[in-house]
């Protein structure tokens, strides 16, 4: 392999070409993004519009590292990719040969098709209206700061991780924002219902309308086809002069029609991340797996998994199958955290939003009502399944080992501190006393 | 619904503040000067009287109308007494510096002069009070993160409200230091209060002192509110409030009004770094038994207690804990923490720089020493101790730390002089890489990458570099903040102790979460 050529700047596509360039100096490695000339952190575009950060602060590298290890960048939009001449073409016109092609063009806001009701646009459909957007990539971000300027009310529309961030970021503009949760819990696709419950206070406390078991109807225009207001399942009509949609993603891959790469909803892969053309792979937020994949624990993952840390798994292993050494994906324990305006989650193994028929649960929640903890295990020998928590922080290690070794719950509640990772002085849950006093006192935790 | 929390007390303070903020500035030009025979009288030592008298025959009973045109002249016959005087080798008659001030003070007439107290409300307190009432209603918003807009804003984002606080700052230290006696009318505002506290009239480091307490402990009070929900945070702002009000502030005024040494026992060489002085280890040995004590209490601090406490909690415990350029950076300095440096080079100058000053601290500490054991003034015959003590005083103590390391604070970020200039930092920061227990933990494999720790350090620590290998932070230059755990939206960085060993230095470079590859058994 003397070119590689990767499409896509985001965590997967500059995961592959970093580990790439760490087992093998000589390889011809080129990065094509569309989006921006260097990779930035995605996950960072609410703190740039809050103003918590700017663009430059969301750059994991300085500007001068792709030189210094030899990691082309070339800014066009990939139009076509030829499998049988082994070349790419861009939109500036130029041709790419490659000897390994790496697809990692990540996703793109799902949308549906809601009406857009009355004149002057009767055709046009309620997202395409002025105003009404997703967020994934910088160009949404720009949008939002261009027609969210000056206004007073917003919807937001979906419960999910996107929502809430566009929530969280329209409300420290001081704009009123009413979001539309399609479950009679917040998250409660993802979540059990205690903890959409104590989300749901938590969002209601910082003034934000959150309305549980509505969904959007239509999107309304005004003369100038921005929208103005919208209508709820519920029938209501709510003023809005912008609507954010956090109702999931979908994988980028409109621009692989025709290619003769195989295509569902993803780029279909097998577990070397290998689709049907050779030395064409696909890794990241926009592939999705054939068969089943496994995780250590021996959970099953998702086919399209949508998250930054599986973004990076797929570079670190894709790197090694392009440096000679053929390797499946084989994910670990599951894992993954977010943040409710200032609340953090955080979990680990399988947490199904509803208990499997051989699970059992443990359930505790501070009497503020402000933190709770979740460990789900299997009844027969009562081995931890997964674990999840609101307002307390664990130690990843801790609990991956718990899971990869089933413990059993006895033993993961008497051990507990071991998981603790609230910073000093804070205090930790105690489950089984309900105190939240750690038993150690900070006196003696300074000198362990 | 009213999604902005900030009641209307806000924009009063603000008012208040800055009305306050300006009667104080605009006091320096209050005060109308008159030099008569009775100041000459009550000021100069008899001895000079008669000279003093000559010197100054064309300015006096002239009424100057402040202190700008006053203060030159006076400075400009003095000048002349002096050089007189050292020509006859009359060093003995000399008149300093402070006797200067003492004669600019009495000299003082008019409205001002007779209404200190109106003007001190009008000024201090109002400024005060303004600053209180924009602060307390934070008080109002729930616990969280609270940095929204702060690089929309010109006072945080380097722009140009910080361009303007950073030149009143640099002003003030310029005339601090160099220039005191255009600073009279705050050393008329303070005299009740140094009278008050040590007996004496206010010198131009009791006034500093005194605003150096104020803001830390207003700007503490923010801290407080701003992290309230965070024990971490407001615990070690209680410390430094507590810290620079009794250590740096209160005892020593007490100790002078007990004419013993007056000392801040909490700070210590190398960032004290006339401790080994002549003139202060003289003051030590004629004060007895407790100058004694605070030469062997000094020298045990940086003998004993900084690798003994550096290696069971990090540098944490002096530099964000107790250290008074510390407590201002954390207090005053918070809102300006993101705009430190964050680049590889940023680091490289700071590890050359600081570790520069470190061993230019203990070279001139060891000649001023030599030189005062072996009464040579100089070694080698060539190396003068009191020259390059003067040099490191002025280059390293006064235009570094004060009007580069405080100055620029609006523009730089808050630890300037911590990271690239202060010495014990450096020492501190030697014994934290090597040998302790301290790490900022890396939660696994966790890190988003959405850069707040980095942009939030104030040692200008690229903090996600290491957190998104799954490696400890472990730096010299680690000050302990925690601002980094804080700011973490995931929760991926702790602050923690434990045994050395464990601090993960070279994490795999596949990290936890991806079982696909296993490169180490």
């Amino acid at each position: 392999m003397n070119r590689l050529v990767i499409i896509g700047n985001g965590i997967a596509g500059i995961t592959t070409a970093r580990h790439v360039r760490q087992q093998n100096p000589d390889v011809g490695i080129t990065v094509i993004s569309a989006e921006s000339d260097h990779f930035y952190a995605r996950t960072a575009l609410m703190y740039i519009f809050m103003g918590h950060l700017r663009y430059a602060h969301t750059k994991p590298y300085e500007d001068w590292f792709w030189a210094k290890n030899r990691i082309d960048l070339k800014r066009a939009f990939v139009n076509r990719v030829d499998v049988a001449a082994k070349q790419i073409v861009c939109d500036d016109g130029a041709t790419l040969p490659y000897d390994a092609l790496v697809i990692a063009t990540g996703s793109t806001p799902a949308r549906f098709d809601w009406p857009a009701v009355g004149r002057p646009h009767p055709r046009r459909h309620g997202q395409d209206l002025t105003g009404v957007q997703g967020l994934y990539g910088l160009d949404d971000l720009a949008t939002m700061e261009r027609d969210t300027t000056g206004i007073r009310q917003a919807v937001v529309v979906g419960g999910g991780l996107i929502g809430v961030e566009m929530a969280e970021m329209l409300h420290s503009r001081g704009i009123a924002v009413t979001m539309l949760v399609r479950d009679p819990t917040y998250w409660r696709s993802t979540l059990p219902a205690e903890e959409g419950e104590l989300i749901g206070r938590h969002l209601r406390q910082r003034h934000i309308d959150l309305r549980i078991s509505t969904e959007l109807r239509e999107i309304l225009p005004d003369a100038s086809g921005r929208v103005r207001a919208v209508v709820t399942t519920a029938g209501d009509e709510l003023p809005a002069q912008f609507v954010g949609l956090g109702v999931g993603v979908v994988p980028n891959v409109g621009f692989l029609a025709g290619s003769g790469i195989d295509l569902n909803k993803g780029v279909l892969v097998n577990e070397y991340f290998e689709t049907n053309a050779p030395d064409v792979y696909s890794v990241g937020d926009c592939n999705e797996f054939r068969g089943p994949v496994t995780g250590s624990d021996g959970a099953t993952r998702k086919p399209i998994e949508q998250i930054w840390y599986t973004g990076r798994m797929h570079g670190e292993t894709l790197a090694q199958t392009l440096c000679g050494r053929r390797t499946a994906y084989k994910p670990g324990v599951f894992f993954n955290s977010a943040k409710f305006f200032d609340l953090e989650y955080q979990t680990y193994g399988t947490m199904n939003a509803t208990l499997a028929p051989d699970e059992s649960t443990f359930f505790w929640q501070h009497p503020r009502q402000d933190q709770c903890l979740r460990i789900n295990y299997r009844t027969a020998d009562r081995s931890v399944v997964g674990l999840h928590a609101l307002g307390v922080r664990l130690r990843q290690a801790v609990c991956d080992r718990w899971i990869m070794e089933r413990q059993s719950v006895d033993t993961v509640l008497n051990d507990l501190q071991r998981a603790n990772f609230n910073p000093e002085f804070s205090p930790f849950p105690d489950p089984q006393t309900t105190s939240t006093e750690s038993r150690k006192s900070w006196l003696q935790r300074l000198f362990a | 619904m009213k999604p902005l929390q900030r009641i209307g007390l806000t924009w009063p303070g603000l008012i208040l503040f800055l009305a306050g903020l300006t009667v104080f500035v605009g006091s320096l030009l209050l005060s109308q000067y008159r030099l008569t025979d009775t100041v000459l009288k009550q000021t100069v030592k008899p001895a000079q009287l008669a000279a003093m008298r000559t010197a100054t025959a064309p300015m006096r009973e002239k009424l100057y109308p402040n202190a700008v045109g006053f203060a030159g002249d006076l400075k400009a016959s003095i000048a002349q007494l002096n050089a007189g005087y050292k020509q006859r080798h009359q060093d003995q008659n000399i008149i300093s510096d402070s006797d200067t001030l003492t004669i600019l003070k009495a000299a003082g007439t008019g409205f001002f002069p007779t209404h200190t107290g109106l003007f001190f409300g009008l000024s201090v307190l109002l400024a005060l009070f303004g600053a209180l009432l924009y602060i307390l209603p934070d008080y109002t918003k729930l616990p969280g993160i609270k940095n929204d807009g702060i690089f929309n804003n010109p006072a945080t984002n380097g722009g140009w409200i910080g361009y303007i606080v950073a030149a009143l700052l640099i002003g003030l230290y310029v005339l601090l230091y160099f220039y005191p006696e255009y600073l009279t009318s705050w050393l008329l505002l303070f005299d009740p209060l140094s009278y008050a506290l040590n007996g004496a009239g206010a010198t131009q480091w009791f006034v500093y002192g005194s605003l150096y307490t104020l803001v830390i402990l207003v700007m503490g009070v923010r801290m407080l509110l701003k992290y309230r929900g965070n024990p971490y945070q407001q615990l070690r702002t209680a410390s430094v409030m507590f810290f620079q009000l009794c250590f740096a502030f209160l005892i020593p005024e007490f100790l002078s009004f007990l004419h013993q040494p007056a000392q801040d026992i909490k700070s210590f060489w190398p960032l004290d770094y006339s401790f080994y002085f002549d003139y202060r280890l003289d003051e030590k040995i004629k004060a007895g038994s407790f100058g004694l004590f605070l030469l062997a209490w000094g020298t045990a601090l940086w003998m004993i207690a900084v690798p003994v406490l550096t290696y069971f909690f990090g540098k944490r415990w002096y530099c964000s804990w107790v250290c008074g350029c510390g407590g201002l950076a954390e207090t005053f300095g918070d809102p300006y923490r993101q705009l430190s440096d964050k680049r590889l080079i940023a680091w490289k100058v700071e590890r050359v720089l600081v570790h520069s000053v470190l061993v230019f601290a203990v070279l001139m500490t060891g000649l001023v020493l030599y030189s005062y054991f072996s009464k040579q003034p100089a070694l080698f015959g060539v190396l003068d101790a009191y020259t390059v003590r003067s040099v490191y005083g002025f280059w390293i103590g006064s235009i570094f730390s004060g009007v580069v390391g405080t100055g620029f604070y609006p523009v730089m970020g808050n630890r300037v002089w911590c990271r690239f200039g202060c010495p014990l930092a450096a020492y501190l920061g030697l014994v934290q890489r090597f040998k302790s227990r301290f790490r900022v933990t890396t939660n696994g494999g966790q890190c988003i990458s959405c850069g707040n720790c980095s942009a939030y350090c104030e040692m200008g620590i690229d903090v996600r570099w290491y957190a998104q290998r799954g490696q400890d932070i472990v730096r010299s230059s680690c000050v302990g903040c925690g601002i980094c755990s804080s700011v973490c939206p995931r929760g991926v960085l702790n602050l923690e102790n434990a045994d050395d060993s464990s601090r993960v230095l070279d994490p795999m470079p596949i990290i936890i979460g991806n079982d696909s590859v296993r490169l180490r058994p």
